[in-house]
């Protein structure tokens, strides 16, 4: 233990079954510091922290906290040894309080009564402390995401955390949340907290860690000084070869595909969509930038037959389909990769190779009867075609990474050849290999004349893939703008609803 | 019609209200207890007769009363045990697993009836709870006579409610308790046991089940027979639901129920020319309505009817 090291997990090494998660993982963290767990999805980053926190027993391997081992899988004597734990998916129960998620496992179960107004003081005290507002008494289903992360970290604070470790904190929160969050972190750890976060966002790392650690298939691959790399050499070191996000290839779009005119839709008593007008040709990609909630998910249920438009049209090859069944959409060659992958883009607990026919079941069956052996067939088809990894035909679907369930997506409706394809933010929540796979994929369908609308949070996604742009804000959309007309200050003011029509392509 | 609404006001419907209330509220609060740690028993109707059979037996067998009651909820404990095994380590269906738990302990309570005890023409009895006067206060009119002239398993009850209702709200253990049925992971990152939790909740909630049915056998009648719990265990399960699993709306539900039944054998003897069948259902379709009115609105455990697994979600 050199001086200054206040937790060490010393060759940890897990295994599921034949999965080696961890391979004798070794890592020190020092007092005050800001360490960045990096690694793509399924590196073995959680599986680590959940070791380190207790929730799982390693194979081998050995946590010490100031010198002394924890005891493995006992998440009480974790807290005990002050280690708290921000986890990715909030372990917050929506229908109590702030004050009683906070405070349970605090006091002895055998206590009689609790003092909820010590407990207010001294979560009151952590809040103005740490930069971290909330009201004890509000009800955690009531509360933003935001706010319920600084509930979880309250947590953590509460039972006098020194160590804190974020599974991804950021990926539920917008930029300008995550952006507060690691101040508010900079903050704790400058106040003599050790911070360790997980993350697979280089600017992130770049931006709030003082040190690295690239995680790569269970193992550690590489440690640096944050000042000392970059986030070129780290995108290396974390996928295990150069990767780069594919460019467009200059390409001559044909005639308009889909075109949409005055179409409005309206929720809730409120503008959804407001006369929104665009048309997409075959062969280029039509990119629709804007900050989220300004009705985007609105624009794509209407163009997947979804959401009924009040007014306006929608014509795919001159057909008017703005009152389509995502049955007929199908039909008619439209792919949609939605929004929610996990929601509506598949079913989970169903096999691979079910989803990969579920939108096209007739074609798989004879007389009522699912074909299955040309079913699996196919889906054999789509996981070699499009690099779906640990994935056969059978396998669950649940059991995929969001970018393998997303190639799958891809792949199921790029199989058939679409006219049009509506790829509702694509690459969200990925990691970098599997956003260049996405891109790249996208990009194909393009050469083979798709006309292709890219709904997108991420800019340089957009940019970088789209012929065209067009900004949403408030239901509205701006004339488009080519992709090599596009300067920062013009997209953001685009995206802020102010635009001109003059240079209209 | 007069006459039918002249008995509302009688003290002895009240009375009777309160009495037919009790074997609901301890049902209703076992249930609650384990739904509240998010495990379903619908092995309440048989946990009940359990607790009639063995409390009524431990009394036969020379007894006191209150060992009696004690029996029964030990009895109840062991029933919710297996219950809490299928369930929670187990994980199984909880609603097969409950109604298996209910034909198994109902046929069991029967069998081991007939096997120890000698059954001539008329079912054995014994000296069960008399009404207890409480000093003083049994002096107040109208409500002495309804609220402090009844058998002390009633007063038992009454004193429960506010107890649970205090250790949900108040207690570490009832803040515990209460996660685990809202979110178990929460409970473990926490440092806690949510498994040993619900265990525990499903054996004391089953254990205060077994009192309602005690209650039959030892303060409302003073014999067992097979088929006495009638189905009051899944009007606690009902009950449960319309008190948005809450103690306090769960004595309320109870009472209005036992209302319902009290008023209906009145207006039995008051009413002509219409079947007795009909006042027979009134309580079920009344406590249907109330259940549409009020439960549409019920929070419920998120938890609820989820097994837990470690390090699944």
């Amino acid at each position: 233990m050199t001086v200054g090291d206040v937790l060490e997990l010393d060759g940890i090494t897990k295994r599921f079954g034949a999965l080696v998660a961890n391979d004798d993982v070794t890592l020190s963290l020092k007092k005050g510091e800001v360490l960045a767990l990096l690694g793509e999805n399924g590196a073995g980053k959680t599986t680590l922290m959940n070791i380190l926190f207790g929730h799982y027993a390693a194979d081998a391997g050995e946590v010490r906290v100031l010198g002394k081992p924890l005891p493995s899988a006992k998440p009480r004597a974790a807290i005990a040894a002050g280690v708290g734990m921000v986890h990715q998916h909030f372990t917050l129960a929506g229908n109590l309080t702030v004050l009683e998620n906070i405070v349970i496992g605090s006091e002895s179960l055998w206590k009689v009564g609790m003092d909820r107004e010590g407990a207010e003081r001294k979560i009151r005290a952590l809040s103005a402390q740490f930069g971290l507002p909330v009201d004890p008494a509000a009800r955690i289903g009531d509360l933003s995401v935001g706010e319920r992360q600084r509930v979880e970290i309250l947590k953590a604070l509460y039972r006098e955390a020194r160590i804190l470790i974020l599974d991804e904190p950021t990926a539920v929160l917008a930029r300008p949340e995550a952006e507060q969050l690691f101040t508010i972190l900079r903050g704790m750890a400058k106040g003599g907290l050790s911070i360790i976060f997980i993350s697979h966002k280089l600017h992130e790392v770049m931006g709030a860690s003082d040190r690295v650690v690239v995680l790569r298939a269970g193992k550690v691959v590489a440690e640096r000084v944050t000042a000392e790399t970059t986030a070129a050499e780290l995108a290396e070191l974390m996928v295990g070869r150069a990767v780069a996000r594919p460019k467009r290839a200059a390409h001559e779009a044909g005639a308009p595909v889909v075109v949409a005119e005055g179409l409005s839709v309206t929720k809730g008593g409120g503008m959804a969509l407001d006369r929104v007008r665009f048309e997409v040709r075959a062969g280029e990609i039509l990119g629709i930038v804007g900050v989220s909630g300004n009705g985007q998910a609105m624009l794509g249920r209407a163009l997947s037959g979804l959401a009924r438009p009040d007014a306006g049209t929608i014509t795919f090859d001159g057909r008017d389909i703005s009152r389509i069944t995502p049955r007929q959409a199908v039909k008619l060659g439209i792919g949609r990769v939605p929004e929610d992958r996990q929601a509506q883009g598949v079913v989970g607990d169903l096999a691979v190779w079910e989803n990969a026919v579920l939108e096209r079941l007739r074609d798989f069956s004879r007389f009522g009867f699912v074909r299955r052996r040309a079913a699996e067939a196919h889906a054999a088809g789509l996981i070699g075609r499009f690099d779906i990894r640990g994935a056969a035909p059978a396998t669950r679907t649940r059991l995929l990474s969001g970018g393998n369930m997303q190639k799958l997506i891809l792949g199921r409706n790029l199989a058939a050849g679409p006219r049009f394809l509506l790829a509702n933010q694509p690459t969200r929540g990925l990691d970098e290999g599997a956003i260049a796979g996405v891109h790249a994929e996208l990009l194909m369908a393009r050469a083979e004349g798709a006309a292709i609308l890219l709904i997108s949070e991420d800019l340089d996604e957009a940019v970088g893939l789209s012929d065209r742009l067009q900004a949403i804000s408030k239901g509205r959309l701006s004339e488009p703008i080519l992709a090599e007309d596009v300067d920062a200050r013009r997209l953001g003011l685009m995206m802020a609803g102010v635009w001109e029509t003059r240079d209209a392509v | 019609m007069m006459e039918a609404m002249d008995i509302l006001t009688t003290a002895s419907l009240w009375s009777a209200v309160l009495r037919i209330a009790t074997p609901l509220i301890f049902g209703v609060l076992g249930a609650l207890i384990c739904e509240r740690a998010g495990v379903l028993n619908l092995g309440i109707e048989g946990i009940m007769t359990m607790g009639a059979m063995i409390g009524w037996l431990t009394v036969y067998w020379g007894g006191d009363l209150w060992a009696g009651l004690a029996m029964a909820v030990l009895a109840g404990m062991v029933i919710g045990w297996l219950h809490a095994m299928l369930t929670v380590p187990l994980g199984l269906s909880q609603h097969v697993a409950g109604l298996g738990i209910t034909l198994f302990a109902s046929a069991l309570a029967y069998y081991l009836y007939r096997l120890w005890v000698q059954v001539g023409n008329l079912p054995p009895t014994i000296v069960p709870f008399q009404p207890w006067a409480v000093p003083i206060l049994s002096d107040i009119p109208f409500l002495g006579e309804v609220l402090f002239t009844q058998t002390p398993p009633t007063y038992v009850a009454l004193i429960l409610v506010g107890l649970v209702a205090w250790m949900l709200a108040r207690t570490p253990m009832g803040l515990a308790l209460r996660m685990t049925g809202e979110n178990p992971h929460a409970v473990e990152a926490q440092g806690l046991n949510p498994m040993r939790i619900r265990i525990w909740a499903v054996m004391v909630g089953s254990g205060i089940m077994a009192l309602g049915g005690a209650f039959l056998t030892t303060a409302a009648f003073n014999s067992f027979f097979p088929s006495m719990v009638q189905g009051r265990g899944w009007i606690c399960i009902a009950l449960v639901v319309f008190a948005s699993w809450r103690p306090g709306k769960a004595l309320v539900g109870a009472l209005l129920f036992a209302l319902f039944d009290a008023f209906q054998l009145r207006l039995q003897t008051v009413v002509e020319g219409v079947p007795y069948q009909l006042f027979l259902m009134a309580p079920y379709v009344l406590s249907i309505v109330a259940l549409i009115l009020v439960a549409r609105r019920a929070r419920v455990p998120e938890a609820l009817m989820q097994p837990y697994r470690r390090g699944e979600r």
